[in-house]
């Protein structure tokens, strides 16, 4: 059916004007935003006339298996093509909004330093997000979700000479890695449990569904935790709500359509997508309600207290979001559509015009001003109203309790080993690593039962190297090795797992080794010309060398398994090598690939972006 | 008694951190300044060294962009070699010439505030800022918040520190993670010494470290210095010191300390091994900056003498005409000279002026309804009346986008499913066909046209808080007096004079009151122009002016109007009252106005890249209108981008010359003032207001990022009365980069016609206006009523200035409209025949 061939076009449009994008010179702005415009524009119309037609023929799910790119005895690696009323929905208010964001931008940014890097990335978020709603399967969402992450994050260190939004991208980025690896442990465990890569239309099939959840209560529960967590993380529900109103760094459009629209309605979508695999899961649907429930009051309560437009929108659409949940939960599918295409029109909106609010408000205030209005708050007693108060002002310790309990015991972890030069962490694990491999090759002579615990300790070791990498203040190009080496112990780790085919490793490690050397090279090329570069603070060598910032970038991708080298599909074949009952493994693995792609981001903002160190280049203050 | 003086030096250190701290008003009040007054009392070249070494600003252009200029012809050769051999003498000219243009220097740039506190990151690897700033940020603005939060801050009625005592007391939760600091708060005075001692120890180090912490966050201190000065800032009045700000901080630091080490961590003091420079150490002398300082001037006056030139030689012949069409009074604003030079050109029997935009009548205004008074006035004086608007009829239309409803939950979850869709039409419509709403500030709104003003006061004894309500018929004299002699109007009246003030649209825009009248205290001036007006009209008021020796002939009557300046559009009030005869001619003039304005616009758009200006004036009419309603617009109007003049003297200097809309222009006859008195008067606001805005563009110009505001694009409002860059940022005064990046970064040039000793009288009678001529903030040339000689003031006495003699290109009308489309940059002078 040519119609269900079709999407492909939808989806590569974006990609196509991606490209064209990052190949027009800087400085013509008129063909960069006619570039996007006509792109963003085409697509939007394809869209309209893709969903009329779609509509003639009697609105069908289609499905598509698009491309095979591995493929073994046990295992298959494809993309896969989705297409229904929830695709259709966020098609038709996605094109839109990015359309006319699109056009807003192109006088807006009109001679901003970045025009071409804003809608390039505008482009390549749109193709993200387009592969998000149109994948068939959770690996095909996998590569559009990191792709939403990772235009995110440039999106919100667009000002890059700047401290504030590189230090807020990269908080951002690293609450999108915590969805990350949710989402790919929950593909580990749905590999177990269905034995395949399983599409979405399989998981709307409910004879199939409930009779395998029948038998594993408990692995159908992970798996819906670990979609719930990404999906929460990607909408700034509890919580991980306090990155959305510090996400609002970039020019406003960008904003707008990120967190007021687009981006932050994908965890809903994630949920309206699995909801047929969940649905019978009642203690699920419970717990997404309360969580819902929980996040909309929160929320609400601390929308109140805000005294800048941007974090008031952003917390009032969060509580909204957590009402959508509640609607997904208890099966109202229509209802949670139109919900999300209102709120995301009316964030939108409101953030596009959040300037003019000092015109409105203060003529509003200097005709209607009443000494002091009572809130509804005002008649609660003291003590309970001041505690809320004050707690709704401090987020309700959202955002240090990130840190307290993600960042700084990683830090504190990472600092343990601060007796360890990086360099003696690396020449030490040397002798390990080999010992390890020659142990692998004698596997015949180890022992099953000692054999089947071999993969702990090696994992382990790997962590310990990324956590050094995350801590590491000095030797930039070490770190890098670090992180390198990491992935070579998890496929040692994962070689003692029956089975593991040589080739299935090099597929996994070879995009490493590549982007690895890439990274090395460009490390070592900015060493010659800068001499010292460290880790201690934001250096803002891409403001002097935005060449080799993008290239170090590429790589900095290619390492964290984005899904641009063969390492993106290794990723996800090695969890398939992980036995279910090996949790403790599979979580493990999954810490270290968050903290591993913690590093590598963190190493490319503290080098590369942030305020120049050299006083040549005019410098913000820190504080704005 | 040793604590009472410990505590007299805190106090002097927080008088001078207030002397040095921004001191912009909130965005509502935005008023034009010199960003850097503080230094008012150093030479300029001295004063921005200091201001370099001790704050880390940039104050001029860095040594590549000017020797740039100097390849691309901007700045001028003959100008170079004159200034050096006059600064360094024949011997030394071509090593200083090698040093100016090709000698490299490296210049450390480390500013002396800052260095102390430094330490902490050095020492105890702590990052303070962060650990503080997020939390003292979110409680202070939400103390000022002015309405957007719907939950306002529980208390507020006993001052800053007294509210959060109050709320810490009452609540389980804290604004700090640890007890001590919370224990200080609720149980000690808070002396700030005795805070400083336990975080820096060393008493000698207490006004470094004070200077440091405050400007670690500049915008927000100097917002709170700012409303503790003028309180009137914030409708919604908050009580607030930065002596507060400074308590509040120092606990919260303490906090963070004892948090990251427990209560054991030793004073700063205790582990630095050595002092920083202390703040306000002697400044050394350096080449470089003598380099900088050297490039500047001759970069000025490569401008400026062609400048001069062009006034010397253009012919200075006109008669008084004796059949004039109308004449119009126009504020001096650097943007109402090309729409003067229109209208002269479409009307040649017509006469302009300019004079300050609040026509010489002070006053608060209250529009009906309106809660508050309205300053209509130069923002240093305090008027005594109160002129009151009745009888309107328009309706203020509300705007559903703002209201507190869609930010409720249930509400919320209502408005997303209505208005939400409401919103992507909205949307569609404000991208493609953008109209006029309720989130514009539109100057024509400022007063309704239909309604009444109380003007004329009959019983001095009517009095509205202290304010009496209009003008007696003899203060009403005064000030239309003042007025027509300031600018040497007393004879020969056209039929129709038109006072028209200026104002300006835009939408998406929280400076938008950069954009208003700035002799209004950035409001537009149509209330000022309605009122001048009637006064002139008045029957009593003719009679005593004739007795004066102003006779002012019945048929000619008086009528106000506002333009407004982005939009190239323009508005008249009372029309209803002229004379039949006058009615016609009115109906003939408005066609006049209306074709300058649409050259006016088209003219302005040379400037905005997206434009073509080649078009038909009508045609980018449409454009610069649709520009000025659209949310995409950063760039409105360019408001005072590129100014660097300002002219005092008869029209006669100026009609011929066409200076690209850079200078602002203040009309006055000599002849009729010969021993400077109201010289003086219109002299004495030319520094605060013309070289305020000067100053101002020219700091946020060579320092967009520490003395502007950075670009507008990611801006956030902060509780309506500033903005930051996203949610926990510091508030950015100045100016944004959209509105200073066309600007030339040269000082201001007052040039009066009158004799040069008279000038020289008149500057030196008040200290504060020698202040800005003698330090050399702005220039001053006096140019010769009779001889047309040229003299420039410097070190106190005004010498003869011999021009570079270049001539100035001749253009013929016709040739300047092509000339004007041809490219953005900005246009060298010419003579028009």
């Amino acid at each position: 059916m040519t119609i269900e061939w079709l999407i492909n076009y939808l989806v590569l449009i974006p990609l196509f004007g991606f490209f064209m994008s990052v190949l027009i010179p800087s400085k013509q702005e008129r063909v960069i935003s006619w570039n996007a415009f006509l792109v963003i524009g085409l697509h939007m119309h394809s869209a309209v006339i893709y969903v009329i037609t779609w509509g003639i023929w009697g609105f069908p799910v289609l499905d598509i298996k698009d491309l095979v790119l591995f493929k073994t005895s046990h295992y298959e690696f494809f993309l896969d093509f989705h297409f229904d009323k929830i695709t259709a929905v966020y098609l038709l208010v996605g094109s839109f909004l990015t359309f006319l964001v699109t056009i807003y931008s192109r006088y807006y940014l009109h001679r901003e330093v970045g025009y071409r890097r804003f809608f390039s990335t505008i482009l390549i978020f749109y193709f993200g997000y387009n592969v998000v709603i149109f994948s068939g399967n959770l690996e095909t969402l996998l590569v559009g979700w990191e792709i939403l992450g990772i235009s995110s994050f440039l999106l919100i260190a667009f000002y890059r000479d700047r401290y504030l939004p590189v230090k807020n991208a990269v908080k951002v980025f690293s609450i999108y890695r915590i969805g990350d690896v949710g989402l790919i442990l929950a593909m580990w465990a749905s590999h177990h449990l269905f034995h395949e890569n399983v599409t979405f239309l399989k998981l709307s099939n409910y004879e199939l569904v409930s009779s395998q959840l029948q038998n594993h209560t408990l692995i159908g529960i992970f798996i819906s935790l670990m979609i719930l967590i990404t999906a929460s993380a990607k909408s700034a529900q509890l919580p991980f709500s306090s990155w959305l109103p510090r996400a609002m760094e970039g020019p406003t459009p960008s904003s707008a359509i990120f967190y007021g629209s687009l981006s932050v309605h994908i965890g809903v979508f994630l949920l309206l997508r699995t909801y047929p695999f969940w649905e019978h899961q009642l203690s699920v649907r419970i717990l997404i309600v309360l969580l819902g429930l929980s996040t909309s009051i929160v929320a609400s309560g601390i929308a109140r207290v805000q005294s800048s437009v941007k974090s008031l929108i952003a917390y009032s659409s969060i509580a909204q979001i957590g009402l959508i949940f509640i609607e997904v939960a208890l099966g109202w599918e229509d209802l949670a559509l139109i919900h999300f295409a209102g709120n995301a029109f009316l964030r939108t909106y409101q953030l596009l015009v959040s300037p003019s609010v000092v015109t409105y408000l203060i003529r509003e205030q200097f005709y209607n001003y009443e000494p002091r209005q009572h809130s509804i708050e005002d008649s609660w007693p003291k003590r309970i109203e001041y505690t809320l108060y004050m707690l709704c002002l401090k987020e309700w310790n959202l955002d240090s309790m990130m840190y307290r309990y993600l960042w700084n015991p990683l830090k504190w972890a990472g600092h343990k080993m601060d007796f360890f030069t990086i360099k003696n962490v690396f020449l030490f694990s040397i002798p390990f690593f080999a010992m390890g491999v020659l142990s692998l090759y004698f596997e015949a002579y180890i022992p099953e039962n000692m054999e089947h615990y071999l993969p702990l300790p090696f994992s382990a070791i790997g962590l310990i190297m990324v956590l050094k990498a995350f801590t590491e203040r000095k030797n930039v190009q070490m770190t890098l090795l670090l992180v390198m080496m990491n992935h070579a112990w998890i496929a040692l780790a994962v070689s003692f797992n029956e089975n593991f085919d040589p080739r299935e490793t090099l597929i996994y490690l070879s995009g490493i080794l590549l982007a690895g050397l890439v990274g090395y090279a460009c490390l070592r090329q900015l060493k010659l010309q800068e001499e010292d570069i460290d880790l201690d603070r934001f250096q803002g060598h891409a403001q002097k060398y935005p060449r080799l910032a993008g290239i170090f970038l590429l790589a900095c991708l290619g390492l964290s398994g984005f899904p641009i080298t063969p390492t993106y599909i290794g990723e996800d074949l090695i969890f398939s090598h992980i036995h279910k009952h090996q949790l403790f493994l599979a979580f493990l693995i999954a810490l270290s690939f968050i903290i591993d792609s913690l590093a590598i981001i963190r190493i490319y903002a503290r080098v590369f972006l942030g305020p120049n160190v050299k006083s040549i280049y005019e410098r913000a203050y820190r504080s704005s | 008694m040793k604590k009472e003086k410990g505590n007299l030096d805190i106090n002097h250190i927080i008088q001078e951190l207030k002397h040095y701290l921004p001191a912009q008003a909130p965005l509502k009040d935005f008023v034009h300044h010199n960003t850097l007054h503080t230094f008012q009392h150093l030479k300029f070249d001295k004063a921005i060294h200091t201001a370099s070494e001790i704050f880390g600003y940039h104050v001029s252009l860095n040594l590549d962009e000017y020797r740039a200029f100097y390849h691309k012809g901007m700045i001028r050769k003959e100008i170079l070699d004159k200034v050096i051999l006059q600064r360094k003498g024949d011997a030394n000219a071509t090593l200083w010439k090698n040093k100016l243009l090709i000698q490299d220097y490296h210049v450390s740039e480390i500013s002396r505030v800052g260095l102390l506190r430094a330490n902490w990151k050095k020492h105890y690897h702590i990052d303070l800022d962060s650990l503080v700033h997020p939390i003292l940020f979110r409680v202070l603005c939400s103390y000022l918040d002015q309405g957007i939060a719907i939950w306002k801050f529980p208390v507020w009625d006993k001052g800053f520190m007294a509210s959060i005592r109050t709320l810490e007391k009452n609540s389980f939760s804290s604004v700090f993670r640890t007890e001590r600091a919370r224990h200080l708060l609720l149980h000690s005075h808070l002396h700030i010494d005795q805070l400083l001692k336990i975080l820096v120890g060393d008493e000698t180090l207490y006004e470094h470290y004070l200077f440091d912490q405050q400007f670690s966050h500049q915008g927000w201190s100097g917002i709170v210095s700012s409303i503790e000065d003028q309180p009137d800032g914030l409708l919604d009045h908050k009580k607030i010191t930065l002596k507060e700000l400074i308590q509040l901080e120092l606990l919260l630091e303490i906090d963070a300390l004892d948090f990251s080490f427990g209560e054991i961590w030793a004073p700063l003091s205790h582990k630095i091994t050595e002092k920083p420079t202390p703040l306000f150490a002697e400044i050394e002398e350096s080449e470089f900056w003598e380099i900088l300082s050297i490039w500047q001037e001759v970069y000025e006056w490569s401008y400026y003498d062609e400048v001069l030139i062009g006034i010397q030689q253009q012919e200075n012949h006109q008669p008084d005409q004796p059949n004039k069409s109308f004449q119009a009074l126009f504020c001096i604003d650097d943007r109402e000279c090309s729409f003067r030079r229109y209208l002269e050109k479409f009307d040649p029997q017509c006469e302009t002026f300019g004079t300050p935009g609040f026509f010489h009548v002070e006053f608060f205004y209250k529009p009906e309804h309106g809660r508050f008074y309205t300053k209509l006035c130069p923002a240093p004086v305090t008027p005594k009346y109160l002129i009151k608007e009745t009888k309107t009829k328009a309706k203020r239309k509300k705007e559903m986008h703002f209201t507190k409803h869609t930010h409720s939950l249930f509400g919320g979850f209502i408005i997303t499913h209505t208005l939400g869709f409401w919103s992507a039409f909205r949307l569609f419509f404000n991208i493609f066909r953008p109209t006029m709403s309720p989130a514009t500030s539109h100057c024509f709104k400022h007063m309704d046209k239909y309604s009444s003003l109380t003007i004329e006061n009959t019983n001095p004894e009517h009095k509205e808080n202290n304010l009496q309500i209009g003008f007696t018929i003899e203060e009403m004299v005064t000030r239309v007096e003042d007025l027509l002699r300031g600018i040497g109007m007393i004879q020969n009246f056209a039929p129709i004079v038109y006072a028209v003030g200026h104002g300006s649209s835009s939408v998406n825009n929280p400076h938008y009151a950069a954009y208003e009248c700035g002799a209004c205290s950035g409001r537009p001036g149509s209330v000022n122009a309605r009122v001048i007006s009637y006064m002139a009209n008045h029957p009593k008021v003719r009679k005593i002016l004739r007795e004066r020796g102003i006779d002012i002939p019945d048929e000619t009557q008086f009528l106000g109007g506002i333009h407004d300046t982005c939009r190239d559009e323009i508005a008249f009030y009372d029309e209803e009252l002229l004379s039949p005869a006058n009615q016609e001619k009115h109906q003939q003039h408005i066609k006049t106005f209306k074709t300058a304005l649409a050259h006016n616009a088209k003219e302005r758009s040379r400037r905005f890249e997206l434009i073509h200006t080649n078009l038909d004036a009508e045609k980018v009419h449409k454009q610069v209108l649709k520009r000025s309603i659209s949310l995409f617009e950063p760039r409105p109007e360019l408001n005072h981008a590129t100014n660097s003049l300002c002219i005092v003297g008869r029209r006669s200097l100026t009609k011929n010359i066409f200076l690209d809309r850079r200078a602002f222009l203040n009309s006055y006859d000599y002849a009729l003032d010969l021993n400077g008195d109201r010289l003086f008067g219109i002299m004495k606001p030319l520094g605060p207001v013309c070289g305020g805005i000067n100053l101002e563009y020219y700091f946020s110009r060579v320092n967009n990022q520490k003395l502007g505001a950075g670009s507008k694009l990611p801006h956030n409002v902060m509780g309506l009365f500033g903005v930051a860059n996203g949610i926990e940022g510091d508030l950015r005064p100045g100016l944004p980069s959209q509105m200073i990046e066309i600007h030339d970064p040269i000082r201001l040039l007052i040039i009066v016609e009158h004799f040069p000793e008279v000038v020289l009288d008149v500057i030196q009678r008040a200290p504060d206006m020698y202040e800005w001529f003698i330090h050399e903030w702005v220039q001053l040339v006096a140019i010769h009523p009779q001889s047309r000689e040229l003299y420039r003031f410097k070190d106190g006495y005004f010498s003869f200035y011999e021009t570079s003699g270049r001539s100035i290109k001749k253009l013929p009308e016709s040739e300047l409209e092509p000339l004007v489309a041809s490219h953005h940059e900005n246009l060298p002078v010419y003579l028009t025949i």
